[in-house]
């Protein structure tokens, strides 16, 4: 697997695209930090460019690359490779290209200008919701029949989880507002990576807004380790799950 | 060597491959033959496991394909078009493979890269290659593991005459070996010399599985685009699954 | 003529010279209840380090008390420790520990009543019910000692300071932890609370009622479950104080209640959940403050007015500002808040645009609490450009028509 992933990655790390996301994240980055004369504000910025900027190109990338990799696919299945070996050393090498530029892009800036909690908190999220829409660019891909449609059902993805799922998640919340839903709250975020990747963003950032829930549900989840954990757990099995689906159609796919 | 077992494949409506038998053995030149679109690819990728038949089994060496992969170290596979990661050099590409079949004693067959004068252009990238040295570089890499089993799809097409011309001594000598080499081509003329079986197939049904002496002794002709010629107006059918069967009615169908 | 009295007076308590009775193992008195009886007034006892078991020593005279190697005085889980009243009283240097507990009366390792001019300095306080409580007491002082309360239920622990009925008292560089309340006045005048620390009390680490005309400097209160509550009370002077961590639905910096005429400077209010609640206040000049990473820097309510925000600094808080009304009859003006996006084209360090501090998201956190959970998605990002280019949520006149650029040096 780290062999054939190495070669994908190596293949990657040099297109334009992963260098262009990397310049455009290191300008916007170093842009913000040396413009705002406090960093806090220029890490709200990022927080909005990890949110919604990082799910975007790594859907719309890892969706291209397949299409682009497909003969590449080809010649290894015609090599004693399995398809699973495959796809996932397509995976990786994507993910981790495209979480490199992420670390060379956004996290140089924050190393040097803002080396704290929320610092680390925001690549931990930029890293975790790259793998995670990679993940899920791999499912649209080997489920979608040709280039235009897999782009077209991540850039679907992408709208729906970066917008259209919190709209429908506040219209829940007003509609039942008189209702406790503390927990119902928590598990509708758990549905939405880029949720979860906010709210563990939000753990150190606002933390002592957060603490002003009322309800022992949120005390706990907040109050403790137990919210960071949480979100990142899930946040891992929003990586993986699309991944394995992805392989197990895969598997039956014809190429 | 190769055994293939009532293998049918349906895309959506067209029958690729109906209920195809056959079986390949050591030492055969096979020529899969047949209009476009008639299945030869579709069989040569149910023999690769590139496509998944939906029904029908195929053995190799009296396994079944699906329960491994590493039969495929016993293939070369040529492709019809062979692309390759943008951005790697000849070199990596070739040393990729190599990597990854992973064969350190096993003593390489680098004749075709000498011939090919190959070394030259191991800096060269995939990106700047014409079809025809891509072309090469598929021939390089299904001939240098030395194995039991060539699959090549269309290997002259887009090659030089005097490519083409290297790459046919080249199957003259892994014949002399004693190897099993299945070939499509479209220019028949290219197999005459070649060919020890004929195998016509017809939108995805085997038409005609017979050596080569056989068959001319059938139609008559010395020729072998004129032999399948005529058997294509014939509308002759295979009158048994068994390949290689001795066909006594030819004649008789034989209008 | 006055003067030349007191002079005389006091030469001649020196000439009468004061005693000291020395108290401890192999010492003058083995317990401090003869020591005490038998003192003077003006007289000295001394208590060497021991463990002492006391039932309320009742001190009516003008003595001081003064534990020398900090001696232990045990309450026995029943009584008092000490009760003082009366005039010229110190106790100092003493251990406290295990007074007794009672759910009717107020039991305190030391409890002051009906006195003046005493002073409670250096001692140290552990597991007591309540720790000094203080009624109907006049120019008295208790002065660094250490509270450290039995952390238990808020029903069953007392306050580490208690004042009732007071004026003209000094508390000051005292430290409570795990009391109910770590400073408690009720019905206080004319005093001044100076650089306590009140951290981790299950209720207030200040709670200030019906006391008008007090001052306190340069406390801290930290981490206490629902902050400090100042209320009902009128020409309260807050300056330099630090209020951090307080954390929880019901807890705030500083819970300010039918307040009036009122300052708050100089103070830090430094990751609380809500760093000032205002109900029902007027008239309170907040100035030269640092509100930071609060969930809400403050909450007013819409029944506050005439109160004004001058020339603090907001930074990295949730909300700024939040409230439940239309709120107008407020002043915020020039102060810095690090969310302003306007621009300042004279360069005179004042934006050339006003900013609202009340986001329409606080607005709607107001009704729908639950919707805080989608803070800084896209979504809600997109609704604050909306409003911002048509206000319709927030109120459109509470503005700062003066936002500074630069934070101010505070």
């Amino acid at each position: 697997m780290l062999k054939l992933s190495r070669y994908v990655l190596h293949d990657i790390l040099r297109s334009k695209v992963v260098i262009a996301y990397t310049l455009f994240l290191l300008a916007v980055a170093v842009t913000l930090f040396r413009m705002e004369d406090n960093t806090s504000k220029a890490v709200m910025s990022l927080t909005n460019i990890v949110l919604i900027v990082v799910p975007l190109v790594s859907m719309v990338f890892a969706t291209i690359h397949y299409y682009n990799s497909y003969e590449f696919i080809e010649l290894m299945l015609s090599q004693p490779v399995s398809r699973s070996r495959i796809l996932m050393s397509e995976y990786f090498g994507t993910a981790f290209s495209m979480a490199t530029a992420f670390l060379a892009g956004v996290g140089i800036p924050v190393l040097l200008f803002q080396p704290d909690a929320v610092g680390m908190a925001l690549l931990l999220t930029g890293v975790l919701l790259t793998f995670i829409f990679t993940s899920l660019a791999f499912l649209a891909s080997v489920l979608a029949r040709d280039k235009a449609r897999g782009i077209g059902i991540a850039l679907m993805l992408w709208f729906y989880f970066a917008l259209i799922y919190d709209g429908l998640v506040l219209s829940i919340l007003f509609a039942f507002s008189d209702y406790p839903l503390e927990s119902l709250t928590l598990a509708l975020s758990s549905l939405n990576p880029v949720d979860l990747g906010r709210i563990f963003l939000m753990l150190k950032m606002d933390i002592s807004a957060l603490m002003g829930y009322t309800g022992a549900t949120y005390k706990d989840f907040f109050g403790s380790s137990v919210g960071a954990l949480y979100t990142i757990g899930i946040m891992v099995v929003w990586a993986i799950i699309p991944m394995l689906l992805a392989v197990r159609v895969f598997k039956k796919k014809d190429l | 060597m190769i055994t293939i077992e009532h293998i049918t494949k349906k895309f959506k409506k067209l029958h690729a491959l109906d209920d195809v038998s056959a079986a390949f053995r050591k030492g055969q030149v096979v020529s899969l033959v047949g209009p476009n679109g008639s299945g030869k690819t579709t069989l040569i990728k149910s023999i690769l496991g590139i496509v998944q038949p939906d029904a029908g089994q195929i053995y190799f060496n009296s396994k079944p394909i699906q329960s491994e992969v590493a039969y495929r170290d016993k293939i070369g596979y040529m492709p019809q078009i062979g692309r390759y990661p943008d951005n790697m050099t000849i070199g990596q590409v070739i040393s990729m493979i190599k990597n990854i079949r992973n064969h350190g004693t096993r003593k390489l067959d680098e004749e075709l890269i000498e011939q090919y004068g190959m070394h030259a252009l191991m800096e060269k990238n995939m990106r700047s290659l014409s079809g025809g040295t891509r072309q090469k570089v598929s021939a390089v890499l299904a001939f240098l593991f030395d194995p039991e089993v060539l699959i090549l799809d269309e290997p002259t097409a887009g090659l030089d005459p005097l490519a083409s011309e290297i790459l046919k001594e080249k199957i003259m000598r892994e014949k002399e070996k004693g190897k099993l080499i299945l070939i499509t081509s479209h220019i028949l003329a290219d197999l005459d010399e070649l060919t020890t079986d004929v195998m016509y197939l017809q939108d995805g049904k085997l038409r005609l599985y017979q050596s080569i002496g056989k068959l001319k002794e059938l139609t008559g002709e010395e020729r072998l685009g004129r032999a399948i010629a005529s058997v294509m107006k014939s509308g002759y059918v295979q009158p048994t699954e068994q390949s290689g069967a001795i066909v006594k009615s030819m004649e008789v169908r034989y209008a | 003529m006055k003067v030349l009295l007191t002079i005389l007076f006091f030469a001649l308590g020196i000439q009468a010279q004061s005693r000291t009775l020395t108290v401890g193992k192999g010492q003058q008195y083995a317990i401090i209840r003869q020591a005490v009886a038998a003192a003077a007034a003006g007289d000295t006892v001394l208590v060497k380090n021991g463990l002492y078991y006391i039932n309320n020593i009742v001190v009516t005279k003008p003595l001081t008390i003064i534990g020398e190697g900090w001696p232990l005085l045990h309450g026995d889980d029943k009584y008092e420790i000490f009760t003082l009243s009366g005039d010229r009283i110190t106790v100092k240097g003493f251990q406290f520990t295990n007074s007794g507990y009672s759910a009717m009366n107020d039991y305190a390792a030391i409890k002051v009543i009906d006195a003046t001019n005493v002073t409670i300095e250096g001692n140290r306080f552990f597991k007591t019910y309540f720790g000094v409580h203080v009624a109907n007491t006049r120019h008295s002082t208790v002065r660094g000692n250490y509270f450290f309360g039995l952390t238990k239920t808020e029903n069953t622990t007392g306050n580490g300071i208690h004042l009732w009925k007071c004026n003209n008292m000094l508390v000051e560089g005292n430290e409570v932890h795990g009391h109910r309340d770590g400073i408690y006045f009720e019905f206080v005048s004319h005093s001044l609370i100076r650089k306590n620390k009140s951290e981790g009390n299950l209720r207030y680490g200040l709670h200030f009622m019906f006391s008008n005309d007090d001052t306190y400097i340069s406390n801290t209160f930290q981490n206490n479950g629902a902050g400090v509550a100042v209320m009902y009370s009128k020409k309260v002077t807050m300056l330099h104080n630090r209020f951090i961590n307080n954390w929880g639905p019901a807890a705030y910096g500083l819970l300010l209640k039918d307040i009036n005429d009122s300052r708050i400077e100089g103070n830090r209010f430094f990751k609380n959940t809500v760093g000032i609640l205002m109900e029902g206040t007027s008239r309170i000049q907040a100035t030269s403050n640092s509100f930071e990473e609060n969930g809400w820097a403050a909450k007013v309510s819409a029944s506050c007015m005439d109160n004004a925000f001058n020339r603090n600094n907001f930074h990295r808080n949730t909300f700024d500002i939040s409230t439940n009304g239309s709120l107008v009859l407020n002043d915020f003006n020039q102060n810095y808040w690090d969310k302003y996006e306007g621009y300042d084209r004279n360069r005179d360090g004042v934006g050339d645009v006003p900013y609202h501090p009340v986001s329409m998201y606080a607005a709607i956190i107001e009704t729908n609490p639950n919707a805080l959970m989608l803070l800084r998605s896209f979504m809600v990002a997109l609704l604050e450009k909306a409003e911002k280019a048509l206000p319709s949520l927030t109120p459109e006149n509470l503005r700062d028509e003066r936002p500074l650029l630069k934070a101010l040096k505070l």
